[in-house]
């Protein structure tokens, strides 16, 4: 049942942009010293004059995008998702949120599955701290192709845009590339009127993996790519918490402030139905990243369980 | 844009006037920073009227134009008075400052004034857009410079020594960061929250270009704004010293209005001190 594995979404992204280089004189690209892992180094190797590493310095680096923008540069600044938007966060409030200005962070290593470097590296809070700026457009790609035709998007939007990527290969979950993607728009993956399965990044092809399980045991469930965090496709949780009537988001990030809770207000204020929250709840660790996923429950068994434990619940209160 | 030769003593009048407006707004604000605006007045003055910046007043967004970037934002005031006198806003709207549904935020905002340059106020990023301002002239062959005024407190930032390590790393010869140094800070003198001296020699261990001047002497400010304009391939700073307060004789050196509006007694008082 696993998927085939792809592209690393940050190997996905450096070559975008690369591509994108090509086609646009006015990207500019920022980096902390980490673009042999967050793949900028394609960029840079192509686009030397265009390319700046700041070195190991995140705050500043954020506010030279800042400057680059202001002056009419597309800026795309990126570092690990931790240290991009923990140690840039008061630039990207008030030099890039407050301000308007065009750039775009693509924070690499985000969630728990960098594996053996730990807690240090890892993005646990990302997404979070992103959704906390107003204008931030928020995306978490599933897969190389959606990260492609991400970062071709976060390039055309004019507005600031933070966009997640992982270090481990990624399943692959679009084998024709994304042609369809468009920001706030969830994909369907999976037609199903039991039971709704929202994810984004690593955790779609979990959730696809848990629908089969799911089918298997006679309950159909409904798969959406919620890609873009914000703006939240609104119309697409509506419709699945009136059509299914139960909803589960996964998503690998703290659950206190990610897509459950961006789903979930939705849910509240449109349809309120039955929801199941799979995520992190405190700080990971060390390990493998397999094994990491599946000891915090960020895997296709857990969705499953998970979705019928719902299911079983509703039922028990409906008799 | 100003184009005639302009005389030391029409530069130090306008830079007495601009201190009224400092005072009567921050008094009708109620709220606000004097010390910070006062001492940074006079390299204000030069700066937009000492033919020093290009810019044009119709055209705050001109892409050519020089770019002065208050990184120490709560001097704001300074910043608004130049604004007006230069025609880039109405100087009815000082006496708006601070007040809701008005562009006049308390602190600067590029969103509510297309001729400010940079939103600020939080601490240390003035110096890192700048420097990413600079880079973009570079890249698109243009000739403008970019001014950053920055604070001696504010230089207790990390960020600032980032952007001045890298400013001379990327040898960008349009960026100027002038500091005034008017020695104190919120909670006191600087020497006694955070000293930051030896300040001079750690700009050249940065490697930027450093001149020390008197920062109310108008001569010695013209002079070191037409020394950082010659061509070199690292960044210049102009360190400044400063009175906090400067031109009004209860506020030099006196911390209490380093965040205090005066009373509407201390504005008249003020008012005649600063008569022309």
């Amino acid at each position: 049942m696993a998927r085939p594995l792809g592209e690393a979404t940050r190997e996905a992204y450096g070559k975008a942009l690369a591509e994108l280089g090509r086609e646009n004189p006015d990207i500019v690209v920022l980096d902390g010293d980490l673009s042999k892992s967050t793949m900028t180094k394609y960029f840079a190797q192509e686009f030397p004059e265009r390319f700046f590493n700041v070195g190991i310095a995140e705050a500043n680096m954020v506010g030279i995008a800042a400057g680059l923008a202001a002056s009419g540069k597309i800026a795309f600044a990126s570092s690990f998702a931790c240290f991009v938007m923990c140690k840039g966060f008061d630039q990207l409030r008030l030099a890039v949120a407050y301000s308007g200005n065009n750039v775009k962070i693509v924070g690499s290593h985000g969630g728990i599955s960098i594996g053996e470097d730990g807690v240090s590296q890892m993005g646990h809070e990302d997404i979070g701290l992103a959704l906390s700026l107003p204008g931030f457009v928020v995306i978490v790609p599933a897969d190389g192709a959606q990260t492609r035709a991400a970062v071709r998007a976060a390039a055309e939007y004019v507005g600031p845009v933070y966009i997640r990527v992982g270090r481990p290969k990624a399943p692959i979950v679009y084998e024709n590339g994304c042609p369809d993607f468009q920001i706030g728009k969830a994909i369907t993956l999976r037609e199903g009127n039991d039971i709704t399965l929202i994810a984004n990044g690593l955790m779609v092809a979990a959730a696809l993996d848990a629908a089969e399980q799911l089918e298997q045991q006679g309950v159909s469930a409904r798969v959406l790519d919620m890609h873009t965090v914000r703006p939240l496709d609104e119309e697409a949780v509506e419709a699945a918490a009136r059509e299914t009537g139960a909803i589960v988001v996964a998503e690998e990030h703290l659950l206190y402030t990610g897509l459950g809770t961006q789903v979930a207000m939705a849910v509240a204020k449109r349809h309120p139905v039955p929801m199941r929250f799979i995520g992190l709840t405190d700080y990971a660790e060390s390990g493998a990243p397999e094994a990491l996923m599946r000891k915090y429950g960020l895997t296709a068994d857990h969705i499953a369980r998970q979705a019928l434990d719902l299911l079983q619940q509703r039922q028990g209160a409906l008799v | 844009m100003v184009t005639t030769e302009v005389s030391l003593e029409q530069l130090e009048r306008i830079a007495r006037k601009l201190r009224r407006h400092i005072v009567k707004m921050l008094a009708i604000a109620g709220s606000g920073h004097p010390g910070g605006s006062l001492s940074a007045i006079d390299i204000l003055t030069a700066l937009f009227f000492g033919n020093v910046m290009r810019y044009d007043p119709r055209n705050p967004r001109w892409e050519d134009r020089d770019r002065f970037i208050l990184s120490k934002g709560h001097a704001v005031p300074a910043l608004y008075a130049v604004l007006a006198e230069a025609g880039f806003i109405p100087e009815e709207w000082l006496w708006q400052l601070r007040k809701i549904d008005t562009p006049m935020q308390g602190h600067p905002s590029v969103k509510d004034l297309p001729a400010v340059e940079a939103s600020t106020g939080s601490l240390g990023q003035g110096l890192s857009i700048g420097l990413g301002m600079a880079l973009a002239a570079r890249l698109d062959g243009k000739g403008y410079r970019v001014y950053v005024m920055i604070g001696d407190g504010e230089s207790e930032e990390g960020q600032i020594w980032e952007a001045a390590m890298a400013a001379s790393h990327f040898r960008v010869g349009n960026l100027t960061a002038i500091l005034d140094y008017n020695r104190y800070q919120l909670d006191g003198a600087i020497g006694e929250i955070m000293s930051i001296e030896p300040v001079v020699a750690k700009w050249q261990a940065f490697g930027w270009a450093v001149r020390e001047i008197d920062g109310h002497d108008m001569r010695q400010i013209l002079d070191a704004l037409h020394w950082a304009r010659e061509p070199r391939e690292q960044p210049s700073i102009i360190v400044a010293h400063t009175v906090k307060g400067k031109g009004v004789s209860f506020m030099e050196n006196n911390n209490e209005f380093h965040g205090k509006a005066p009373s509407q007694a201390e504005l008249e008082r003020a008012l005649a001190e600063l008569a022309d």
